[in-house]
């Protein structure tokens, strides 16, 4: 740790170095940062990363492909859909296994939900960082039909472990279409419910507007994804631009940072990206529902004991938190030669030390808030 | 555009040094391209037209013991074009060593740190080459494919105690307790009177 600190406090300078983290609240999850400031305004934020460093990536040379299915979900257990889906992705590509139609859709189907609930706990806990209570609490009533809807469909709520290699291992269950529909019913209106509560809200916005603005060119240099590319006005998204398993087949629009507020690529853009996004994954699920083709679930005759041959694949799906790619190696046994997660969180937190210079302390917890960084993602 | 196009371009300019596409049956096709190059190489991918290759999807490595060296492997994505590639570079397991990119692409310096921590590979140029994920004092690079656990680190153990031991103490325990404070054992019975004798 001795290293990290930069600069030996000077007698004749306020200057002083803090320890925020790493068990912070609004860190979200066990990260540090080793902040130095002056007063409220900061000189430096370097953040140091690795409490959560579970090594998934070499667990992944050990359990067999099949096996490393419930690995991933503890990637990001915020939205485990996309790591599953990524994953086996990625060894389909590798194997040349065919997903089903009707797996396609029911991936597209729980990874939007899913999504819709990651980006509830986002918004929430980004309003609760700031200093606004009430809709982190809207935002996990909210989470908790699509828990109960998830878990219906693979008995879990947290940690799905749905997909397997070749399709998903569950089908709708009975009566599970109309509870979705009429959940979405609801969802669209608490949507608007919710832009009232707090995303117009002259407070909240003056706190986010303008703050630590990320030009376009610097996101893509820094490997920004997902919301966070787009809220500078990046107009990228996997599954329109690069379209994997279903999701061809849907109409959806694409936000992207317009500085409604203040500048392209402020906190409030990353933000409203993604209040937005949830309104268009509502879309896509509604499309999948009625467009559900009938038919098997999984790929056939995928090897219990799956052996792959020698080769490597990149899968990308688009997670809540922008690209995933699964960088996966094998060497014709049956297990994972290598097995890499790029996620976005990791990505994201590289840019925090660039950004943080002369930002104030209050605004360091926008920014990490709008970045939407889970501790266990970077860690893997 | 494909590998073996952009495989054309590369091979105009720098000429062997950069390997024709190999791979596998499926999945992607790579350039194995020579190290000493790798940042004019990189450039000129990230500024030529018609390649354009803004973003530097992942960059990590891959360690093969028997031919005795670590891939540094780059993925790059082009966003205005669409289009992807596979760079890999290849180091001495001995003593690994890889220009850095980050003066190319920002987002390798903490892809770059966390291939120095697992892998133990130095990228020449690199601004804070430092441990990432694991402390500063740890030993070795956990995802070298002949990683050993050192067993502990600064007095704390990797072995869990068997639980069973402490379980079984603590019934034990239980058990002598119990027997202390039950009530003493009621005194043995009378013996049973003798039969009358037959008259």
């Amino acid at each position: 740790m001795e290293k990290l600190i930069l600069r030996r406090v000077d007698q004749n300078n306020e200057e002083m170095i803090l320890n925020f983290g790493p068990q912070h609240p609004s860190t979200h999850g066990v990260i540090n940062f080793i902040v130095q400031t002056d007063g409220e305004v900061i000189t430096r934020a370097v953040p140091d990363v690795g409490y959560l460093h579970r090594s998934l990536e070499k667990i992944g040379e050990s359990t067999g492909w099949h096996g490393y299915m419930p690995y991933t979900d503890r990637i990001d257990y915020v939205a485990a859909m996309f790591p599953n889906e990524g994953y086996a992705t990625a060894v389909e590509r590798l194997t040349g296994i065919e997903v089903p139609r009707r797996a396609q859709y029911l991936r597209a189907i729980s990874g939007e939900l899913c999504r819709i609930a990651s980006h509830l706990i986002s918004v929430g806990t980004m309003a609760m960082d700031i200093g606004a209570f009430t809709p982190m609490l809207h935002g996990v009533r909210e989470r908790e039909t699509i828990n109960d809807l998830i878990e219906a469909l693979c008995g879990a709520r947290l940690t799905y472990n749905y997909h397997r290699i070749g399709g998903v291992a569950f089908d709708l269950p009975e009566g599970w279409r109309d509870r979705t529909l009429a959940f979405l019913d609801h969802f669209d209106r608490f949507l608007v419910e919710f832009d009232r509560l707090i995303t117009f809200n002259e407070i909240y916005i003056r706190r986010l507007a303008n703050v630590a603005v990320i030009p376009g060119p610097m996101a893509v240099d820094y490997g920004l994804v997902g919301p966070n590319l787009r809220g500078s006005g990046v107009d990228w998204d996997v599954r329109r631009d690069l379209p994997y398993g279903a999701y061809s087949d849907f109409e959806f629009s694409i936000p992207v940072g317009q500085g409604m507020f203040g500048t392209v690529g402020d906190s409030f853009d990353r933000y409203f990206c993604r209040v937005r996004e949830m309104g268009e994954s509502s879309k896509i699920v509604r499309q999948a529902l009625e467009k559900l083709p009938d038919g098997e679930i999984m790929a056939p005759k995928v090897q219990r004991n799956l052996k792959v041959e020698a080769g490597e694949a990149l899968s990308r799906v688009e997670s809540a938190r922008g690209e995933m790619a699964f960088y996966v190696v094998a060497d014709g046994t049956n297990k994972a030669y290598r097995i890499r997660a790029r996620t976005g969180s990791f990505t994201a937190m590289g840019i925090i030390e660039p950004l943080s210079r002369g930002l104030m302390v209050a605004d360091l917890v926008a920014l990490i808030a709008s970045l939407d960084v889970v501790a266990p993602e970077i860690d893997r | 555009m494909t590998t073996s196009e952009i495989h054309e371009l590369l091979r105009a300019r720098f000429g062997d040094d950069v390997a024709a596409p190999a791979g596998g049956p499926r999945g992607d096709q790579f350039l194995l391209v020579k190290g000493a190059r790798l940042i004019e190489i990189a450039r000129f991918l990230k500024e030529t037209p018609g390649l354009q290759f803004d973003f530097c999807e992942d960059l990590t490595a891959v360690d093969w013991p028997k031919r005795n060296v670590i891939e540094v492997v780059i993925h790059l994505l082009s966003y205005p074009l669409r289009h992807s590639l596979v760079l890999k570079v290849e180091a001495d397991r001995a003593a690994p060593v890889v220009p850095s990119l980050e003066p190319v692409w920002k987002t390798a310096d903490w892809f770059e740190r966390e291939v120095y921590d697992l892998f133990g590979v130095t990228f020449t140029g690199h601004p804070d080459l430092r441990r990432i994920m694991l402390p500063d004092d740890w030993v070795g690079f956990p995802l070298r494919k002949d990683y050993e656990e050192a067993g502990g680190w600064h007095g704390i153990t990797n072995v869990r105690a068997d639980p069973l031991v402490e379980l079984k103490r603590l019934d034990d325990a239980a058990r002598a307790e119990v027997a202390r404070s039950a009530p003493p054992p009621p005194p043995p019975a009378p013996a049973a009177p003798p039969p009358p004798e037959k008259a």
